[in-house]
């Protein structure tokens, strides 16, 4: 046999071995064919299934939400704000929208007014090109108006108080299509995104895509692998019983790779947030979502 | 005079062993398509060994993507990449060796990890703690390699039709 032949046995032995009987098939199809709608409260429609953008250049032939990937408890979890463990915390992140803080005396609806009115579409469109050119993500936003507006201390990254706020910001965009921007000003930290989703780190040698775009729909040992897309978050975790930043997930993905990971709100995650931001363009804000 | 030609038959005798000193990652030599001829350490594996290797988190991980008989007792393999049953029928010594030490060369852009190997790797990390190594080891010892190598060795099922 040639090598390549028995590359070939062999792949086709595993392929017929673990998907012998079961509802899997090949890498990059649908994962669950037979899921059609995700409706949240039987009133927000989520797209969970969608065109890829342009951009990807037939990376992926469709993208699809990591809830698809889910078994069904953990997705009908998420369907109804009264099972979803994550609204509690958007219930303390629109008490902190309302209350005063800081040197000046004022909340952020002071100046935002009613979060669902102030704040709906925002999540769509973050990370996003502030007006001195520098890419912000949510929380540098939310930091930027506490400290320069309200006098008030900034919230650290990774901490309650700011994924309170940024679950209840995420949770009044529900429904409304991921568009961030990814050309002008934007065009640089989206480069810079995308090297580095592609760059295979650690001593485990391994990319963002190695994972989420060549095995999505794979397993990892039991990991059912998505396409690890981020218009979830933040994610409430069930494994963890905590709400998960984007950074707090992107800092583990990358240390699993037996690499030095980077830092949470540094200009590097900043930069692969944007740019896995818009491999979900046309998908919708699904945050604050459920996952195992 | 008896006694010191025993001494000597059992010194030249061991002498193989005590000079082959393991072959560093960096000495390795692969031959056509990434096969490696000759063992990192002089010593046979241990197949016992090489199945706690690969089923263990921290070590080889191999149950991570692959699927295989010899360790069908334990929960939840990956299928990332092919299922080992059979594959002594597949490759041989050699080559397992090779695919072991370092996969790249007999599948180009693989995703599967390099287990015996220093060269090109981005930010290492010191383990899974997300912070910097001070030194970069191997993922596994010459040793660990042989004890795996010995263990796929025996993943000879007859390879289904
Ligand atoms: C060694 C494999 C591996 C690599 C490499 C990897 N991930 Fe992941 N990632 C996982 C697993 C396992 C999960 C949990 C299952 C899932 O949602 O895919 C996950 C989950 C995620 C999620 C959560 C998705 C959701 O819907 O909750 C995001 C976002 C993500 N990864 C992004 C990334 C990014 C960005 C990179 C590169 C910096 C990366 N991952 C590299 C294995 C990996
Ligand atoms: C991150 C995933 C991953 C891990 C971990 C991994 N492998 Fe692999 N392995 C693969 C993939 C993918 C292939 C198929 C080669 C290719 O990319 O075409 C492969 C191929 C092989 C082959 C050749 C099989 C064939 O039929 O062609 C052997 C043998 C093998 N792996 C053994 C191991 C052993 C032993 C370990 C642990 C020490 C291990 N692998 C760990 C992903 C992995």
């Amino acid at each position: 046999m040639t090598l390549r032949a028995k590359m070939a046995a062999g792949l086709a032995m595993a392929t017929a071995l673990v998907f012998a009987g079961s509802a899997q098939a090949e890498p990059n199809i649908d994962p669950n064919p037979d899921v059609t709608e995700l409706v949240i409260n039987g009133e927000i429609p989520i797209t969970i299934r969608a065109p890829a953008p342009d951009h990807l250049d037939g990376a992926l032939p469709e993208i699809y939400s990591g809830w698809l990937y889910r078994d069904a408890s953990t997705r009908e979890m998420e369907m109804d704000d009264f099972e979803n463990p994550a609204m509690p915390f958007v219930d303390a992140g629109i008490e902190a929208w309302n209350a005063v803080d800081g040197s000046e005396g004022k909340s952020c609806a002071d100046c935002h007014g009613a979060i669902e009115e102030g704040m709906a579409g925002v999540r769509a469109v973050m990370p996003k090109v502030n007006e001195a050119g520098a890419l912000w993500s949510m929380e540098d936003y939310i930091n930027d108006c506490r400290v320069n507006r309200m006098g008030a201390e900034a919230y650290d990254w990774d901490k309650q108080p700011m994924k309170n706020i940024t679950a209840a910001i995420a949770a009044q965009s529900r429904g409304m299509p991921v568009n961030v921007a990814i050309d002008g000003a934007a065009a640089p930290y989206w480069e810079q995104g995308r090297e580095m989703y592609y760059t295979r780190y650690g001593k485990l040698q391994l990319s963002c895509a190695s994972c989420h775009q060549e095995n999505n729909n794979n397993f990892i040992r039991g990991d059912h692998l998505s396409q690890g897309q981020i218009n979830g978050f933040p994610v409430y975790r069930l494994k963890q019983s905590a709400l998960v930043t984007i950074h707090n997930r992107f800092y583990g993905c990358v240390r699993d790779t037996q690499a030095e990971s980077f830092a949470k709100g540094g200009d590097e995650l900043r930069a692969l947030e944007l740019y896995v931001a818009s491999r979900g363009n046309g998908l919708s804000v699904e945050g604050p979502s459920v996952r195992p | 005079m008896r006694k010191l030609f025993v001494l000597c038959t059992a010194g030249m005798v061991m002498l193989p062993s005590v000079l082959a000193a393991e072959t560093a990652p960096g000495d390795v030599v692969f031959g056509d398509l990434g096969a490696v001829e000759e063992s990192l350490t002089g010593t046979a594996g241990n197949a016992e060994a090489g199945l706690e290797v690969a089923t263990t988190r921290s070590l080889g991980n191999c149950l991570a993507c692959h699927v295989a008989e010899g360790w069908a007792h334990m929960p939840l393999p990956g299928n990332i990449g092919p299922a080992l049953t059979s594959v002594a029928h597949r490759y041989t010594e050699a080559e397992l060796r090779g695919i072991l030490i370092n996969s790249k060369h007999m599948f180009e852009g693989t995703v599967m990890p390099s287990f015996y190997n220093v060269d090109d790797i981005i930010r290492p990390g010191d383990g899974y703690t997300g912070k910097a190594a001070t030194s970069v080891e191997p993922l596994l010892s010459a040793q660990q390699i042989e004890d795996l190598l010995a263990l796929l060795q025996t993943f000879d099922e007859p390879e289904e039709e």
